[in-house]
């Protein structure tokens, strides 16, 4: 799960690690009260869920709070990579002399949480890292004791960030890795790490991200997930319990499993259709569960004709057939619905659609091919 | 011969008296599975499926000499149950539990290996060898006895492809749901290992998928250290980058992990990569 940096800082900031002070406005308005109550030049940042903020305008200065509404007004409505900035970090500006990179990610080979740390910080980690990698020093994290502290004094010495900064800098280096265990995280980067004119070493921008899979004990972080306004649909899917993905063709795709569901996205394309989305039931789903998937399927507009293909293991053919059934009153009429059963309660599934006038496939490719030439069939 | 599981196999299942637990456990015992007991904490000296359930693993060791484990307990307990077991000195660890924190599974990892015990998924269908049983929930029906062994990172797919395997009358060794999160007991270079060091086994039919890396590592393995035939399909070729498909493993993060990449690799190794699903049954029968 993304979050905003807002709330990235507000996570560190529990950890100790300096961060400048700041708040979100949603108006010009409210972001010339927090400029006056910071007092001094502030920076405006949007908050959106997308890097390269300030390639693309997104972060503004304000010398004075009348300077700080002008660039909040600038800022808020403003559109980067297709989603519209609706709160800005208003945040007192530093005079940074240096940028430095520190990161820990969930590391899949290793698995462990791997850490990184660079002298070479700032908006440009990313070529950085692509082509000159030996200055992105890496370590593993041992999970029996987490980053001591002296071990992340030796990372940030051998990354080359200058004496007087490696006391601070390994301090909070030692945090942010506690950050990312206690926070469930799967990532987490401050970036860039800045030494300020003044001596002062603290986190100017942060990123984490929540595994997911964490977000039951999580209670905080879980409740500040927002929908993505690119994807309304896979917000609501969250919501209800669905495994969804928007993709952008025309052709709705119910499955079985996660890998299947993929494999009949990959049939799809290969028989000449486009996948509208991806959406697994997962296993034993009722009826219920089964005309839940396909009337949320049907509320994109670019589904045109939608395909359930269904391996019966411990989900039933009949509990499937019956949520099909169900779900086709309700759904725009006349669009073409192919359903291929096999396994536990196929037949009898099966013969409830016949009974019901719906269409079948034998296996996941003549499905496919029924489906995307009945909407072709349809214009 | 078959891989991991064979008649000496005795298993207990962790969760037993749960809905999951309860369900597939008389699927496994119908299966020819020995299920010799069960464990539900506060459930002791119960008798559920003609099997006695103890309050711990080391107690359902100590009673059943158990050396195998299912796992059917909710994620915020599965690491525990996993550790629990590789602490009993159970040896194989089979956990079907899908949503375990990553963060858990780093610790449990560490405790898995320095017990010496190996772990199959998380997130996975578990494992089979027809003719003498399965520990999972797969469906045992769709197996025959034969000599291919099989790996796949999804379930349902592992169904799907079994079952065309079984009509073409290509019959199956061994075959291992090898889960679909990010961190995972055992890889595809694991089971590859074994699979060339057991005689009954004469080929592998791999699929993968998007995310990580462990398809490439395969195709190193296989190019550098396996003698038998491998052949391999690769699902989520339409899959978009940044996306999670079901499994918390499917991402394709930056240029890591895509279809394209994992195709590449193996075709590299000389594995036959099938294009569709269809295309696996006619690819092993070239190769055997």
């Amino acid at each position: 799960m993304k979050i905003h940096e807002y709330q990235a800082k507000e996570i560190l900031a529990r950890y100790g690690i300096p961060v400048q002070p700041g708040k979100v406005a949603h108006t010009p308005e409210e972001a010339e009260a927090i400029a006056r109550e910071l007092g001094g030049p502030v920076v405006i940042k949007a908050q959106v869920y997308v890097g390269g903020r300030g390639k693309a305008g997104g972060i503004q200065f304000g010398d004075t709070p009348e300077g700080a509404k002008e660039a909040a007004r600038r800022v808020l409505g403003m559109n980067i990579k297709g989603l519209t900035v609706e709160k800005v970090l208003v945040t007192s500006k530093i005079d940074i002399k240096e940028e430095y990179y520190l990161g820990v990610v969930l590391d899949r080979a290793s698995q462990a949480p791997v850490v990184m740390v660079s002298k070479a910080g700032g908006i440009d980690i990313e070529e950085v890292a692509a082509t000159t990698p030996e200055k992105i020093v890496k370590q593993v994290v041992d999970m029996h004791w987490g980053l001591l502290p002296f071990q992340a004094l030796d990372i940030v010495t051998r990354a080359g960030l200058p004496h007087e900064t490696v006391r601070p800098a390994s301090a909070i280096l030692t945090a942010l890795v506690k950050a990312f265990i206690e926070s469930d995280a799967s990532l987490a980067e401050i970036n860039p790490l800045a030494l300020t004119t003044d001596g002062k070493v603290q986190a100017a921008d942060a990123k984490i991200l929540i595994d997911d899979n964490g977000l039951f004990r999580q209670k905080e972080y879980a409740s500040w997930a927002e929908p993505e306004e690119a994807n309304p649909l896979e917000y609501e899917a969250k919501k209800v319990g669905l495994t969804y993905v928007k993709l952008d063709g025309n052709v709705g795709i119910i499955g079985n499993g996660a890998g299947l569901v993929m494999t009949t996205l990959d049939m799809v394309a290969r028989v000449g259709g486009k996948p509208a989305n991806f959406l697994d039931i997962g296993g034993g789903a009722k009826a219920e569960v089964m005309y839940k998937a396909l009337t949320f399927v049907a509320r994109d507009p670019q589904v045109k004709g939608i395909l359930v293909n269904i391996f019966g293991g411990i989900t039933r053919g009949e509990e499937v057939a019956k949520g099909v059934i169900m779900a086709q009153a309700e759904l725009p009429k006349g669009m073409p619905i192919v359903v291929r059963l096999s396994g536990t309660g196929a037949e009898e599934g099966r013969a409830m659609l016949k009974d019901a006038g719906l269409d079948w496939g034998h296996d996941m490719r003549d499905a496919a091919q029924k489906i995307v030439a009945a909407i072709a069939a349809k214009g | 011969m078959s891989i991991l599981m064979d008649e000496n196999t005795r298993v207990i299942v962790q969760g037993i008296t749960g809905r999951e637990g309860l369900y597939h456990t008389r699927n496994m015992k119908a299966a020819g599975t020995n299920i010799v007991g069960g464990v539900t904490p506060g459930k002791g000296e119960q008798t559920v499926e003609g099997v006695p359930v103890f309050d711990t693993v080391s107690q359902a060791k100590a009673a059943t000499d158990a050396n195998a484990s299912c796992i059917f307990v909710p994620p915020a307990g599965a690491a525990d149950a996993i550790m629990e077991a590789a602490s009993a000195g159970i040896e194989l660890i089979v956990c079907i539990t899908e949503g375990i924190p990553v963060i858990d599974m780093t610790r449990a990892m560490l405790f898995v290996r320095e017990h010496g015990a190996r772990l199959v998924g998380p997130n996975c269908p578990g494992i089979c060898t027809p003719g003498y049983g399965k520990i999972g929930i797969i469906p045992y029906q769709i197996f025959t006895p034969g000599s291919v062994g099989f790996i796949s990172r999804s379930g349902t797919l592992t169904y799907e492809v079994v079952s065309l395997l079984t009509e073409a009358g290509i019959g199956q060794s061994s075959c291992i749901g090898i889960g679909g999160d990010p961190i995972i007991g055992s890889t595809f270079v694991d089971y590859l290992k074994l699979f060339e060091q057991d005689p009954g086994t004469r080929a592998i039919v791999m699929c993968g998928e998007i995310g990580g890396s462990d398809e490439e590592d395969a195709a190193e393995f296989i190019k550098t250290r396996m003698t038998k035939p491998v052949v391999a399909f690769i699902s989520g070729r339409t899959a978009p980058p940044g996306k999670r498909m079901g499994h918390a493993g499917a991402i394709i993060s930056g240029n890591t992990g895509t279809a394209q990449g994992k195709v590449a690799a193996l075709q590299a190794a000389r594995v036959p990569v099938a294009d569709t699903i269809f295309d696996i049954p006619d690819l092993v029968k070239k190769v055997l």
